[in-house]
C-alpha cells in the first residue's frame, strides 16, 4: 500500500518536472504544436487540390490521420528528455534516491499525456477554422479522442526506448524521425492506400498507423469501421505491452558514461 | 563505533569487458569521519563509489553501508546515503529550488517538508538569491554547490562526494571544502573520490590510493605525506661543489637528512612559510651564492612515483585507444 502510494506520488512529482521544461524550452512547444499545424496547412493547401479522397473533402480525410502523426510524435518530449537525463548523469541522481525506479517513466509518459491533450487542442482548432467537420456521434467523438491519447501514450513508451537506447538527445532525433517518420507516411494518413503503386499497398494496409488512422476516421467522420477500432485498439496495448517493459529493462541497465 | 562502519568493502572486482575497474577493494570507513579515494583518471575511484551508491553491481565480492549490503539491500542503502558528483547532477530547466523541492519529494518528506529543506538548504549554500532562476543561467560554482545541497536534502547519514570540485575554480574549491568540513562538524560521514593530493590532504582523516583497480597505501594523510616525503626546499647553487656545506649550514631547518642529487640541495621541511627567508639567510651567513630556490609540494604524481614506480597518467590507456 505504502509502496503504491510512493509510486504514484513519485509519479506526478516527476511528471511536473517534465512538464516544467516545456514553456521554459520554447523550441519543444514549437517542435509538437507549430509543426504539425503547418503540415495541415501544406498539405490541404499545396497538396490538397491534387490529392483525390472520393466521398471526402480532404481536409476531414486529412485531419485525423495528420492528428494521429502528430500525437505519435508528441512522446518525443520523452526521449529528448531522457537522452538528455542519461548525458547529463540525472539518471545516477534518480537511481541513487528511495523512489520508486520506474517513476522516472512512468512520470514521463503520463507528463506526455498532457502535452498531448494540448495538442488535439491545437489540432482540432486549426482543423475546425480551415473547414473540418465532426460528422459523428458526441459518444464516437469521445471514444475517438480517448483512442488519440492511448495511441499518443503508447508511442510515448516507444520513445522512452529510443530515448534509453540512444547515446545524446540528437541521435535519439535520428533514430525517432528516420524510422518512424517515413512508416506513418506509407499509411493512409495522407492519401488513401488504392492511390499507391500495387506492392505498397498491403504494406500500407498493414501498417498499425492505417488501422489507427481508419479507427480515428470511423469515430470522427461517421463512416463504417470494419474492425479498425479493434484493431487499433490491440495494436495500441500490444505497443505499451512490448515497449514499457522494454523500458524499463532497458533502464535498470542503462549505465551512464 | 569500531564495530560498525558506515562503509565497507571486501574484496570488490568489477570488469566493464576487458577492463578490469576494480581488482579486489578492501575499504573500511568509519563512521563520522571523511574519506579520500585519491587516485588518477581511470583508477577505479568512480566505478567503487558507482557500487556503493546502489547503481553499478559488483562482479564480486560485497559491499556494505550502514549495515546494508548495496546489492540485497539497494533499497534500505538509498534511503542511507546522498551522491554528489562531477557533472553536478541537476536539471538546468528547473529553478534551484524546484530541484531541491523535487529530490525532497522523492525522499518522501512531504510537500510542505521538502520546501522548508529546499529553502534551509538553498541560504546554508548561499544561493537563495537564485533560488527561482533557471540553474542553466547558474556558474558552474553555483550549479556545484546546488548538487551537493540535493544530495543533502534527506540528510543522509553517509554522503558521496564524487571528485567534488574537479573543473572548479580556486575560490569555489575552497568554498566547497568549508561546506564539507561543515557537514562532517554535523556527523555526517564522507567518502569523497579526488585526484587532488591538497584535497584529500585538507579532508580527510584518512586517505586509500587507488591504483589500476587497487588500493596501494592506505593511511591519514600525514602517513602518506611521510611516505611521499612531505614539502621540499629544493636549492641549486651556484657553486656546485659546495654542496656538503650547504646542507651543513641547513641542517637546522630541516625536518628530514637533506641530501644532494642532480646538483641540487634537497631539504625535507615541516614548515613553509617563512623556509625560504630563513634558508637564503644561512646560506648567506655561510657565504653560498644561491642560483635558484623554491619549495615543492608533493603531488599526486609524487606520491604515486614514490608508491608505483610510475606516474599518475593512466599512459596504458592512452596508448590502447592510439592503438585502435
Amino acid at each position: 500500500m505504502r509502496a503504491l502510494r510512493y509510486g504514484i506520488s513519485d509519479t506526478l512529482v516527476l511528471a511536473k518536472r517534465s512538464l516544467l521544461r516545456i514553456p521554459r524550452q520554447p523550441d519543444l512547444l514549437v517542435g509538437f504544436t507549430i509543426q504539425p499545424v503547418l503540415f495541415v496547412l501544406l498539405f490541404v493547401y499545396v497538396f490538397g487540390g491534387a490529392i483525390k479522397t472520393p466521398g471526402f473533402d480532404y481536409v476531414d480525410f486529412l485531419m485525423p490521420g495528420i492528428i494521429v502523426q502528430s500525437i505519435v510524435f508528441g512522446g518525443f518530449v520523452t526521449a529528448l528528455g531522457l537522452s538528455d537525463d542519461l548525458k547529463k548523469g540525472l539518471i545516477d541522481r534518480f537511481r541513487s534516491l528511495p523512489m520508486t525506479r520506474s517513476a522516472l517513466l512512468t512520470g514521463r509518459t503520463l507528463g506526455d499525456v498532457v502535452t498531448n491533450i494540448f495538442q488535439l487542442v491545437v489540432m482540432f482548432t486549426v482543423g475546425l477554422l480551415i473547414g473540418f467537420n465532426f460528422s459523428s456521434s458526441v459518444g464516437e467523438v469521445v471514444a475517438g479522442i480517448l483512442l488519440l491519447l492511448l495511441i499518443g501514450y503508447a508511442f510515448s513508451w516507444v520513445f522512452a526506448f529510443i530515448g534509453l537506447s540512444s547515446s545524446s538527445p540528437e541521435a535519439s532525433n535520428a533514430y525517432g524521425f528516420t524510422i518512424l517518420f517515413p512508416v506513418t507516411f506509407v499509411s493512409s494518413a495522407f492519401v488513401p492506400v488504392a492511390t499507391m503503386p500495387s506492392w505498397l499497398q498491403p504494406i500500407a494496409e498493414h501498417n498499425p498507423f492505417t488501422t489507427m488512422v481508419d479507427a480515428a476516421r470511423a469515430l470522427f467522420l461517421g463512416i463504417p469501421a470494419g474492425n479498425s477500432i479493434w484493431l487499433a485498439s490491440v495494436w495500441t496495448i500490444a505497443i505499451i505491452a512490448v515497449f514499457a517493459p522494454l523500458s524499463a529493462w532497458r533502464y535498470r541497465r542503462v549505465v551512464t558514461r | 563505533m569500531q564495530a560498525n562502519p558506515a562503509v565497507e568493502t571486501t574484496r570488490l572486482h568489477k570488469n566493464y569487458g576487458d577492463v578490469q575497474a576494480l581488482r579486489g577493494v578492501d575499504l573500511r570507513v568509519e563512521t563520522g569521519s571523511i574519506f579520500g579515494l585519491l587516485g588518477p583518471n581511470g583508477a577505479g575511484k568512480t566505478t567503487a563509489v558507482r557500487i556503493l551508491t546502489t547503481l553499478l553491481l559488483p562482479d564480486e565480492g560485497s559491499a556494505r553501508v550502514t549495515g546494508f549490503d548495496v546489492v540485497r539491500d539497494a533499497a534500505k542503502v538509498r534511503e542511507q546515503i546522498g551522491l554528489a558528483g562531477q557533472y553536478a547532477a541537476v536539471d538546468e530547466n528547473l529553478t534551484g529550488f524546484e530541484n531541491l523541492e523535487m529530490v525532497g519529494r522523492l525522499y518522501h518528506l512531504g510537500r510542505g517538508r521538502s520546501r522548508a529543506r529546499a529553502r534551509e538548504l538553498l541560504s546554508s549554500f548561499d544561493l537563495s538569491d537564485a533560488a527561482d532562476r533557471l540553474v542553466r543561467t547558474y556558474s558552474g560554482g553555483m550549479r556545484r554547490r546546488l548538487d551537493l545541497a540535493a544530495a543533502l536534502v534527506a540528510r543522509p547519514p553517509v554522503l558521496f562526494l564524487d571528485e567534488p570540485t574537479t573543473g572548479l575554480d580556486i575560490r569555489s574549491r575552497i568554498e566547497l571544502w568549508d561546506a564539507i568540513e561543515a557537514l562532517v562538524s554535523e556527523g555526517t560521514t564522507v567518502l569523497l573520490t579526488t585526484q587532488y593530493l591538497d584535497e584529500a590532504d585538507r579532508l580527510a582523516d584518512r586517505v586509500a590510493v587507488i591504483d589500476q583497480g587497487l588500493v596501494i597505501a592506505e593511511g591519514t594523510p600525514e602517513e602518506l605525506k611521510t611516505q611521499v616525503g612531505g614539502e621540499r626546499l629544493e636549492i641549486r647553487l651556484c657553486d656546485g661543489q659546495r654542496g656538503e656545506e650547504a646542507v651543513a649550514a641547513l641542517g637546522s631547518i630541516a625536518s628530514d637528512r637533506p641530501f644532494l642529487e642532480d646538483g641540487w640541495v634537497r631539504v625535507p621541511v615541516a614548515e613553509r612559510r617563512g623556509t625560504i627567508a630563513d634558508a637564503v639567510r644561512r646560506l648567506d651567513d655561510a657565504g653560498i651564492a644561491i642560483d635558484d630556490i623554491s619549495v615543492s609540494t608533493p603531488t599526486l604524481d609524487d606520491v604515486f612515483l614514490n608508491l608505483t614506480g610510475h606516474a599518475a597518467e593512466p599512459e596504458t590507456a592512452e596508448a590502447e585507444v592510439q592503438s585502435r
